[in-house]
C-alpha cells in the first residue's frame, strides 16, 4: 500500500501552493483551454512559439493539487524545448503515471519523476495529464476546449 | 436540542445493532475501518436484502406474468408483493399506481416522454428549480427541444432554499408541468412540497417529485403531499440497483400513452392493432429486474421495520452534530444552509480542492463524494467547480463524524 506522501510529495505540494509561470502570457502565439468536467478543473495553457521552439509557456486556472502542480512543473520543463521534445516528454510522463513504462524515463523526465506516485491512484491520472493534453491542443491549436471526457487524443482512461 | 420522542413504546435506536445487519460495514479499507459517508450516491445493503435476492435465484426464480407453472406463479406473487410494499411506503391509494422502472432517472424520463409529449406543445413551459439533479433537468430539456417548449427555472437563495415568490411568478398560463426534487442531493435542502403543490394545483398544473434522496430519509405520504407523480430508486433505499418506482395518480397514468412497447405491456397484439394492458403493466414493457424487485421489497421491509420517523430522527441528529463540528474547522464553509435540511452536508475548504480532500479521506477509509454531484447548475450558482459531500445513512454514527472531522484536520495539515 502506498503512502499518501508518495502522491503528495513535497515538491508537488510546493508547486500546487506556489505555481510557477502562473498567469496569462501577453505575447502568446497559441492558447488552449482544458477542462475536466468530473472535478470542474479548468486550465488555460499559453504558448509562445519561436519557430519550432517553445520559447515561453504559462498557465492559469483552477484545479486540484495534482493538476496545478503538474501544470506548473510542465511549464518549467518545457521552456526552450522543441515541439518534438515536448511530445516525447509527454509520452514518457504518461507512461510514468500510468505505470506502463519500464521506468526508462529516467534523466529525460527530470523533476517530473515526482509524479510517479500517481500510478497508485488511477482516478487521479486525469488530473496529472490535463495540462499536457491542453498543451498538445495548444500546439495543434484548434482553439477548442479540451475535455478529459471527449473522444480522441484527450480521452484518458480513469481506471479503477 | 432534544427531539420530542414519546418515552413509551418506542425502543431506542440501536445503531450498533443496525450496523450488524450490513455485512460490508465490518470491512476495512486501506487497513482502516470503512466509514461510508456516500449514501446520497448509493446506500449499502442489509443482509436481508442480499439474502432475498439470492433466495430468488436459489429457490424461487422464473419469469413473471407468463407461466402457468408453480415457479412463475410464485415469482409473480413475490414481485407483486414488493409492489404492494412500495405502495405502503408511499401510502398510495392503489398498487396499480406503482410502476416499476429501472430507477428515478427512468421514472422522470417516462413522465417526460409519455405525459410530457402529449401535453407540452410549442411555447408551453416546464418549471423546475435551480437545485435539481441532472436527471431532473435533461429529460425536460430533451422534451422542450423536441416540442419548442421552454424550460423555466425557479431560483434558489444563497442559503439554498427555493425562492417561493419567484417560483410562483414563474407559474404561468403556459406551465404544463412542475418537476422538483423533494430533497436536494447537492445541498441537503428539503423543499416545501406541500406549498409548491398547492401553488401549482391552484393553476391546474401537475407536479412530479424527484424523491431519490428523500425516500430513504423521510416518512412519505403521497396523498398528503398531493403530488401527481413521485419517483425514487431502490439502490438509495438500501435495495438493489436497477429498480425504482414511479408513483402516478391513476387518473393521470390511465390517460397517458405507453412509454415503451414490448411484452407484458399489451393486452392483445395483431399486426393491425394492439391494445394495451392495464395499469401498471402498460408501462412495464419487457422482463423486469425480477429478483431485484423482490429484494427491493425486502429493503422496504427493512426501513419500515426500523421506522422512517426514527431513521429521520437519527440522521437529523448526525447532521446537526456534523454541522456543528464542521463549522468549528477553520476555513471550512458549508454549502447549503437551508433551515430544513436532511442527510447531506456539502462543504468546501479554503485553499484545498475537493478532489484532494477526497483522496486524503479515502486513505483514512472514509468514503465521501467530491465533484459536482450531477448538479452542475448548483455548483455554478455558488461559483464553485466542485464540493466535498458527506451524506448520511441509517447506519452512520457520531463516532464516524468524529473520524471525518479528524481526517479533515489531516487534510489541512497537508495542504496549508
Amino acid at each position: 500500500m502506498s503512502d499518501l506522501r508518495d502522491l503528495y510529495q513535497e515538491v508537488i505540494l510546493d508547486h500546487s501552493k506556489r505555481p510557477r509561470n502562473f498567469g496569462a502570457l501577453p505575447g502568446a502565439t497559441r492558447k488552449a483551454e482544458g477542462y475536466n468536467p468530473l472535478c470542474g478543473d479548468r486550465e488555460t495553457i499559453y504558448l509562445q512559439l519561436a519557430g519550432d521552439v517553445l520559447a515561453d509557456v504559462r498557465f492559469e486556472g483552477t484545479g486540484c493539487a495534482i493538476s496545478t502542480a503538474s501544470a506548473s512543473m510542465m511549464t518549467e520543463s518545457l521552456k526552450g524545448k522543441t515541439r518534438e521534445e515536448a511530445d516525447r516528454l509527454f509520452a514518457l510522463f504518461h507512461d510514468l503515471i500510468t505505470g506502463k513504462g519500464q521506468g526508462g524515463g529516467g534523466p529525460a523526465l527530470g523533476k517530473l519523476e515526482v509524479f510517479s506516485g500517481v500510478r497508485e491512484y488511477p482516478i487521479r491520472v486525469k488530473c496529472a495529464t490535463l495540462p499536457w493534453h491542453t498543451l498538445k491542443a495548444a500546439l495543434q491549436s484548434n482553439g477548442a476546449t479540451v475535455s478529459t471526457e471527449s473522444e480522441g487524443p484527450a480521452a484518458e482512461s480513469g481506471g479503477a | 436540542m432534544s427531539t420530542a420522542l414519546p418515552v413509551t413504546a418506542v425502543p431506542a435506536y440501536d445503531v450498533e445493532a443496525v450496523r450488524r445487519d450490513f455485512p460490508i460495514l465490518s470491512r476495512t479499507v486501506y487497513e482502516k475501518p470503512l466509514v461510508y459517508l456516500d449514501n446520497a450516491a448509493s446506500a449499502q445493503k442489509p443482509r436481508s436484502v442480499i439474502d432475498a435476492e439470492r433466495e430468488v435465484y436459489e429457490t424461487g426464480y422464473a419469469n413473471i406474468h407468463r407461466g402457468v407453472h408453480w415457479l412463475s406463479v410464485h415469482a409473480t406473487d413475490a414481485y407483486d408483493a414488493a409492489r404492494e410494499k412500495a405502495r405502503g411506503l408511499l401510502n398510495a391509494a392503489e398498487a396499480r399506481e406503482i410502476v416499476f422502472v429501472r430507477g428515478t432517472t427512468e421514472a422522470i424520463n417516462l413522465v417526460a416522454q409519455s405525459y410530457g409529449r402529449r401535453h407540452v406543445g410549442p411555447g408551453d413551459e416546464i418549471l423546475i428549480t435551480a437545485l435539481e439533479h441532472h436527471s431532473n433537468i435533461v429529460p425536460w430539456q430533451l422534451l422542450a427541444e423536441e416540442k419548442s417548449a421552454r424550460l423555466r427555472v425557479a431560483p434558489i437563495t444563497d442559503t439554498g432554499e427555493i425562492d417561493l415568490d419567484a417560483m410562483e411568478r414563474l407559474l404561468s398560463p403556459r406551465t404544463r408541468i412542475v418537476s422538483i426534487a423533494h430533497l436536494s442531493n447537492a445541498l441537503g435542502t428539503i423543499l416545501p412540497l406541500e406549498r409548491i403543490v398547492e401553488m401549482a394545483h391552484a393553476r391546474g398544473v401537475p407536479v412530479l417529485v424527484d424523491g431519490a434522496q428523500a425516500a430513504p430519509r423521510l416518512p412519505l405520504d403521497v396523498r398528503r403531499l398531493g403530488c401527481d407523480f413521485y419517483a425514487f430508486s431502490s439502490h438509495k433505499l438500501y435495495g438493489p440497483t436497477g429498480v425504482g418506482v414511479l408513483y402516478g395518480r391513476s387518473e393521470l397514468l390511465e390517460a397517458m400513452p405507453p412509454y415503451q412497447g414490448g411484452g407484458d405491456m399489451i393486452r392483445s397484439v395483431t399486426f393491425e392493432k394492439t391494445t394495451f394492458n392495464a395499469l401498471p403493466y402498460k408501462f412495464e414493457a419487457g422482463t423486469p429486474n425480477i429478483a431485484g424487485g423482490i429484494a427491493f421489497g425486502a429493503a422496504i421491509d427493512y426501513v419500515t421495520g426500523l421506522g422512517l420517523e426514527r431513521i429521520e430522527a437519527h440522521e437529523a441528529d448526525l447532521l446537526r452534530y456534523a454541522t456543528e463540528a464542521l463549522l468549528e474547522v477553520p476555513g471550512l464553509r458549508i454549502i447549503g444552509r437551508a433551515r430544513e435540511k436532511a442527510g447531506v452536508l456539502s462543504f468546501v475548504l479554503e485553499g484545498v480542492h475537493p478532489h484532494d480532500i477526497g483522496t486524503v479521506l479515502d486513505r483514512e477509509g472514509i468514503a465521501i463524494r467530491t465533484g459536482h454531484h450531477c448538479a452542475q447548475p448548483v455548483m455554478d450558482r455558488y461559483g464553485l467547480p466542485a464540493t466535498a459531500r458527506a451524506s448520511f445513512g441509517l447506519y452512520n454514527t457520531r463516532e464516524e463524524v468524529d473520524a471525518l472531522v479528524r481526517a479533515i484536520h489531516k487534510v489541512i495539515g497537508m495542504f496549508r
